[in-house]
């Protein structure tokens, strides 16, 4: 029902053999500090792939999710610095409102029969918009909550630290693979994606899981918006320009099909670590142009690809043997 | 029996000599911000100049305009335990917990071209920075120079916020100050650009009478001034005579204008900063000098007497 494991299985290898590679080239490179390090720096990325997991399992695409990270933290910059408002208001206020907006689009969707390419890409260029019209400056912030979020990191054996973004970033993957595949959501999504018409006709309830999954989609974009204005202590409105690409190559990365009805959430995490540990080896190298990622992405994108409809075609091929 | 002992000598005379070489390499990693433009990519060819005269083992990191990136790049230095990180700050805030990483680690932090906006300024070891208001303060005393104290003047300004902008303007103004003729008539932002430059200054043109009562533009990057030179010659004036040309930066294309007689001055903004960075840092490294907390790079006047000298003596950097 899940669909098969072995797109999940050759990521899991993909990931372990660069980390071996890396490990033998660069003598500091198989350390806890790498490891902490690379949840750390990915955890904002991390957070929001989950919810476009769920996005792209059921058939859809959400593309606002970046323009929701930049806007989450433009709006909690304002709020905490200039106006002076306690976190604890401002994080569930902005998590109200990113779940609401994901709301509306999947309205949108759903109701209005608007494709989700489209009505994300509106999504998209209204929440970036709406960051410059709130402001056009960097502000940093600078709330005690925020200087001193580094002293409850965990401290790993070595001279790793987990902090507490990286801890956040786990936290909703574990949540993320409960929600798909124990709950009744979970099986809807996987229904919706598998066939929208008959999942409709067993009783699967479209409306609400659309509006649920784009709502789950931005609500988590603006949990990795609060996670990005912890790592950065700043709200830009330049912040997150094409997260929501490298989100959604870490999904397809991650075992994902991209038409939908297949996937798993721990497979994204994978996705995720994997572009992580693309860029560390480019930076421990040091050499090459850390363009280099973008195109070790993109064949490792083309492979996936390539695979799935690899896949699709043997199992084709299968179903009709066993009908003949 | 005595050969073995030279052998045995002689290898661990290499080997210490071996020992000591390795101790001499440092590696260095540099968070550039990306490759925009010209003067940014004669930064980084120049950083990586200066690192192979002195011996550093340099790890440039391009962020691609993306902070994100530059503060995953200086982690991964960190990891790899450099001996030092050069930062060219992509924007001014946001650098606090990153840097409290490596200061925790003992790695020293040189940031270059840009300070940040930050509450602990033990975070950074030093900042290499050029000096933006005695910019707009040595072109200011140059244009007085050449108008003997007497000139309307339009500006060209960058963009609006800019630290940039606002010290060069602020420069430019002290140093006309002191004489009562001379006077900004015009002033609005070209956002930096060359596009922005010659727009502004065709509006400003056509505000002066055809650009008779304009005396001299100032603009507050060379790419604006650029600019302002093509407006001026598609007005049918004559740039560099009938309205003087000066701004800031230093690039070769300004060097060439000057060298054809259509601009009139320009001080250089360094792309070396690397270089006084990574000196200061082996000064810290080898016997503990701590450097200055500001390290400035010198600005420079340059006329178009020499220029088009200088546009060949910097070719190969851009």
């Amino acid at each position: 029902m899940r669909g098969s494991l072995v797109p999940l299985l050759i990521t899991v290898g993909v990931f372990l053999a660069g980390t071996l590679a890396c490990s033998l080239e660069f003598p500091h490179f198989a350390s806890t500090l790498v490891l902490g390090d690379t949840l750390t720096d990915n955890a904002f990325l991390g957070v929001v792939a989950v919810g476009m997991t769920f996005v792209i399992i059921s058939g859809g695409i959400d593309l606002s999710v970046g323009s929701v990270i930049a806007f989450t933290c433009v709006f909690l910059a304002l709020a905490i610095q200039r106006h002076h408002v306690s976190p604890w208001l401002a994080f569930p206020a902005i998590l109200a409102i990113t779940a609401g907006y994901g709301a509306g689009m999947g309205a949108l969707i759903h109701y209005f029969r608007i494709p989700p390419f489209i009505t994300t890409l509106a999504g998209m260029f209204l929440a970036r918009g709406l960051c410059f019209v709130l402001t056009t400056d960097s502000i940093p912030i600078s709330h005690p909550l925020y200087q001193h979020l580094y002293l409850y990191a965990i401290d790993l054996p070595g001279r790793g630290k987990l902090s507490v973004i990286a801890m956040i970033m786990l936290a909703v993957v574990a949540v993320g693979m409960v929600i798909a595949h124990r709950t009744r959501f979970g099986a809807n999504v996987y229904a919706m994606g598998g066939n929208r018409v008959s999942a409709e006709m067993m009783g699967v309830p479209v409306a609400r899981t659309t509006i649920m999954i784009y709502m789950l989609s931005s609500g988590l974009a603006g949990l990795a918006g609060i996670v990005f204005s912890f790592y950065t202590s700043a709200g830009s409105s330049l912040a997150a320009t094409g997260v929501e690409l490298d989100t959604i190559a870490a999904v397809v990365i991650g075992g994902t099909l991209l038409s939908g009805g297949q996937g798993y959430v721990i497979g994204t995490f994978v996705g995720v670590l994997i572009q992580g540990l693309i860029q560390t080896y480019i930076t421990f190298d040091g050499t090459l142009s850390s363009w280099w990622t973008k195109i070790a992405v993109g064949i490792l994108l083309f492979g996936f690809i390539a695979l799935q409809r690899g896949l699709a075609i043997l199992s084709a091929r299968g179903t009709r043997a066993v009908a003949a | 029996m005595k050969l073995n002992r030279i052998a045995a000598v002689t290898a661990l005379g290499i080997m210490a000599a071996a020992g000591t070489a390795q101790a001499a390499e440092m590696v260095v990693g540099f968070a550039q911000v990306g490759s925009e433009s010209g003067w940014r990519a004669a930064e980084t060819k120049t950083a990586k100049l200066r690192a192979h005269q002195d011996k550093v083992n340099l790890r440039i990191s391009d962020a691609q305009q993306k902070q994100e990136n530059e503060i995953k790049a200086i982690r991964s230095f960190v990891a790899q335990g450099v001996d030092g990180i050069l930062l060219a700050p992509v924007v001014a805030t946001g650098w606090d917990s990153v840097l409290r990483e490596a200061r925790d680690a003992k790695v020293p932090v040189f940031l270059l071209d840009r300070q940040i906006d930050t509450s602990d300024p033990t975070l950074y070891t030093a900042a290499v920075t050029s000096d933006t208001v005695l910019e707009g303060h040595m072109i200011g005393d140059h244009l007085a120079k050449l108008t003997n104290n007497k000139c309307r003047i339009v500006e060209l300004q960058g963009t609006v916020g800019s630290s940039p902008a606002i010290n060069r303007k602020k420069g430019f103004e002290e140093a006309i100050a002191a004489h009562p003729d001379m006077k900004i008539v015009r002033s609005q932002s070209g956002d930096f650009t060359r596009s922005g430059g010659k727009t502004v200054m065709e509006s400003f043109i056509k505000a002066e009478d055809g650009g008779k009562n304009i005396c001299a533009v100032f603009a507050h990057n060379d790419d604006m001034g650029i600019g302002a030179i093509q407006a001026i010659k598609e007005a049918g004036l004559k740039p560099g005579k009938d309205i003087l040309v000066v701004s800031i930066d230093g690039v070769p294309d300004m060097f060439k204008a000057m060298a054809n007689g259509e601009a009139n001055g320009t001080v250089e903004l360094s792309p070396d900063m690397a270089g006084p960075a990574l000196k200061a840092l082996i000064a810290l490294k080898s016997n503990g000098t701590e450097p200055q907390k500001w390290i400035k790079t010198p600005s420079t006047l340059y006329t178009p007497a020499t220029a088009a000298a200088e546009y060949k003596r910097r070719a190969p950097l851009y």
